[in-house]
């Protein structure tokens, strides 16, 4: 069984900070790590392939320090990574990645499944998975916390729903969401670390996979961001005092004014 | 279009550095330099004060001609027929972006056996309903979902599309923009219309609520976008308004290639937690399953919901769909009662827009307490326990 995963380099969101004062995001230190939900999509992978066999491909496009998401891939144990990087793919929306990313899966060619996160943490669209699905003509499920089985050209998974979830077959190849319910990531191993270490990427540019130059980059992207700003700040803030009876009378009164008891 | 610096205005002060939320200004020579990683969504530009960074708007892609395209449109999600909440609050919003684009506003509607419920889509406020009504649409898929919409779209061509920012909006909203080269914006929480252009400005957390960007799809149609629950108003019911149902012929094209087997249902309680307008949440800090039961008390005597954080979720107090945050659900309600949870950015990420929010936490140095309108410093079931018997009187 043959699974291409996408995986994503992101700042780590978490210790991303606002400065109250000049309303900017402080980015010093801030460390690029593997999008968190594209490590189970590397896990499922790599259990998929301990079960059936096959071979693993990371596939991620982003500027050349993106390198450094696939060398972590390889210490995990994935076989193979692919390195979508060109000036021309600077300022992608989720389309314009997702044809990239199609044009590089075509090219890798032979694959039975791919995997990808639910969501990316910067930008939490949600919408590359899909997307690259319908580039490829393949299937596509979204949010799969459990594969039940694979057998022949056919999976059946888990979906997971706002009210619970759902048992859903699909023929393969397809392209899976995955979430943080479906497994652990494991830790690199010693080996991996090793061979990620000599790891040589050469990366494809927009030529090496045949890609339109119209739909790439920012000139294919449907959508611009055109402003970013702080989100306004919570209002006034009221830490309470008195006995618990207090403050929950005190509290029952601003309710009541807001009409919500 | 590309984002320049000049160097001989540039002083080398920084500030552009520290302001690119994507991290693509370095300093070379000691002037700016923009790196490959630019997505060009200009906040240089305006924080430079020395008018040093330009953004120039030629190049921005082939154009199509988007005077054909008209009209305000909402998926119109149900669930067992039951039509979502969010979906009204798409039409109550739909009605406002039709009315300043002197426009229609219609919905699509698509499941089984579901045809009398179309007229309920008139009273909200929609001029024409599309009716997909047929027994293989009667579970979510992706395949058939999409096809109805993407069928719809090229024959009607619609200038916009809303879903909600629900499981099965952000399934399937993907594969529509990828067929219509649409531009598609995930989970808004503000729209405005440029009643000339017809733009839609659609506004939504990025950087895990860190910061806010407002995005347009200035040469292509339609324009999608998928929205938060809670965030719009829902239309009024007028049962006097007229419009059109039209039925909606679908024939499965191709091979089915995916279908769902069973559909379980996994909430403790028939709220769904993204729906509630009051919620009462509880993390690790209640210390036990026992405690969490109080937790469904005072939903109870409020008529809210119950959710949790991951901590709480890991202990296996409570399933995973009801947990809050980066990896679980985003809700908004009007109030959000969070006791004995720490206030983690992967939690406060998915409740942070909630109107009023009431932290209890025996530790005063939580960070909850940072994003609350009212907090209670002190032990969590003495708090829930006293609020269960206040709010119960109130209510009688
Ligand atoms: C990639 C990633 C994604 C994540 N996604 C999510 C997510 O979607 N949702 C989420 O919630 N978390 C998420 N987390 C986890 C998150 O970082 C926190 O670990 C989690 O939110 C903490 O849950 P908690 O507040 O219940 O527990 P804790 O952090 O353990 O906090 C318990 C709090 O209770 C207080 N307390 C204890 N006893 C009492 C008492 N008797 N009375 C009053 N107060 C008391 C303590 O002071 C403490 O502040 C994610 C983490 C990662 C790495
Ligand atoms: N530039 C990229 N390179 C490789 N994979 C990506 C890229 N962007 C997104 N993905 C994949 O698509 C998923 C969803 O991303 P997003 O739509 O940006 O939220 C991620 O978890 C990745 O698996």
């Amino acid at each position: 069984m043959n699974i291409i995963v996408l995986v994503k380099q992101v700042p780590d969101t978490s210790e991303v900070k606002i400065n109250r004062e000049t309303n900017t995001l402080i980015r010093d230190g801030v460390p690029s790590i593997i999008n968190p939900y594209d490590r189970y999509a590397i896990e499922e992978a790599l259990r998929l392939r301990e079960k059936h066999g096959g071979k693993v491909t990371a596939v991620t496009m982003g500027p050349p320090q993106a390198v450094e998401a696939l060398k972590e891939a390889v210490s995990l144990g994935v076989d193979d990574v692919v390195l979508l990087s060109d000036r021309a793919f600077a300022g992608a929306d989720t389309w314009a990645t997702s044809y990239a990313l199609s044009q590089g899966i075509r090219k890798i060619g032979d694959f039975d499944l791919v995997i990808a996160g639910k969501q990316a943490i910067d930008g939490d669209t949600a919408q590359v998975g899909p997307e690259t699905a319908d580039m490829l003509g393949i299937p596509f499920v979204a949010y799969i916390r459990k594969i039940e089985q694979v057998e022949g050209k056919k999976m059946v998974a888990e979906r997971l729903m706002d009210e619970g979830y759902d048992v859903v077959e699909t023929s393969l190849p397809a392209l899976i969401t995955v979430v943080k319910e479906i497994n652990e990531p494991r830790v690199p191993s010693l080996k991996g670390k090793m061979k990620a270490k000599s790891l040589k990427v050469a990366a494809w540019s927009a030529a090496d996979i045949g890609a339109d130059e119209n739909k790439i980059g920012l000139r294919g992207s449907p959508t611009q961001v055109v402003r970013i700003f702080p989100p306004s700040p919570r209002g006034q803030r009221e830490i309470l005092s008195g006995s618990v009876e207090e403050q929950v009378a005190h509290l029952a009164k601003k309710l009541k004014a807001q009409s919500l008891i | 279009m590309s984002v320049k610096v000049k160097p001989d205005i540039c002083t080398g002060c920084e500030s552009c550095v520290s302001v690119c939320p994507f991290g693509a200004i370095e300093m070379k020579d000691g002037k700016a330099f923009i790196t490959d990683a630019c997505t060009l969504c200009g906040a240089c530009v305006e924080a430079c004060e020395f008018k040093a960074i330009e953004k120039d708007i030629e190049d921005a892609g082939p154009a199509k001609d988007l005077s054909a395209y008209k009209g305000v449109w909402v998926f119109a999600e149900q669930h067992k027929g039951e039509i979502a909440s969010v979906s009204l609050e798409l039409l109550g919003e739909g009605r406002k972006l039709a009315d300043k684009r002197g426009s229609k506003l219609s919905a699509v509607f698509i499941g089984s056996g579901i045809k009398d419920k179309a007229k309920d889509l008139i009273a909200y406020g929609a001029d024409t309903v599309y009716v997909a009504d047929d027994p293989v649409l009667k579970d979510f898929n992706d395949d058939s979902y999409a096809a109805v919409l993407t069928m719809l779209a090229t024959q009607h061509k619609p200038e916009i599309i809303l879903a909600g920012a629900t499981a099965i909006g952000r399934s399937f909203f993907p594969k529509v923009a990828s067929t219509l080269y649409a531009g598609l914006t995930a989970d808004c929480t503000v729209l405005d219309i440029d009643s000339a252009t017809g733009n839609l400005h659609q506004t939504r957390p990025a950087f895990g609520g860190n910061i806010m960007a407002t995005i347009v799809t200035p040469n292509h149609r339609p324009q999608m976008a998928t929205v938060r629950h809670k965030v719009m108003k829902p239309a009024l019911r007028n049962v006097a308004r007229k419009g059109e149902i039209i039925d909606v012929k679908f024939t499965q094209a191709g091979a089915v290639r995916t279908k769902v087997l069973k559909t379980v249902d996994e909430l403790t309680e028939t709220v769904n937690i993204c729906e509630a307008d009051i919620i009462v949440a509880g993390g690790r800090g209640l210390g036990s399953q026992k405690n969490f039961l109080l937790l469904e008390e005072l939903a109870k005597v409020l008529g809210g919901a119950v959710a949790a954080t991951r901590g709480a979720v890991d202990e296996g107090w409570i399933p995973y769909s009801h947990q809050v945050g980066q990896t679980g659900k985003t809700v908004c309600p009007k109030l959000y009662i969070a006791a004995g949870i720490s206030g983690a950015i992967q939690h406060v990420a998915g409740m942070q827009s909630s109107e009023t929010i009431i932290a209890i936490n025996k530790d005063p140095d939580a960070p909850i307490f940072n994003v609350a309108t009212y907090g209670i410093v002190g032990d969590v079931t003495e708090v829930l326990t006293a609020m269960i018997k206040k709010f119960r009187e109130i209510r009688g």
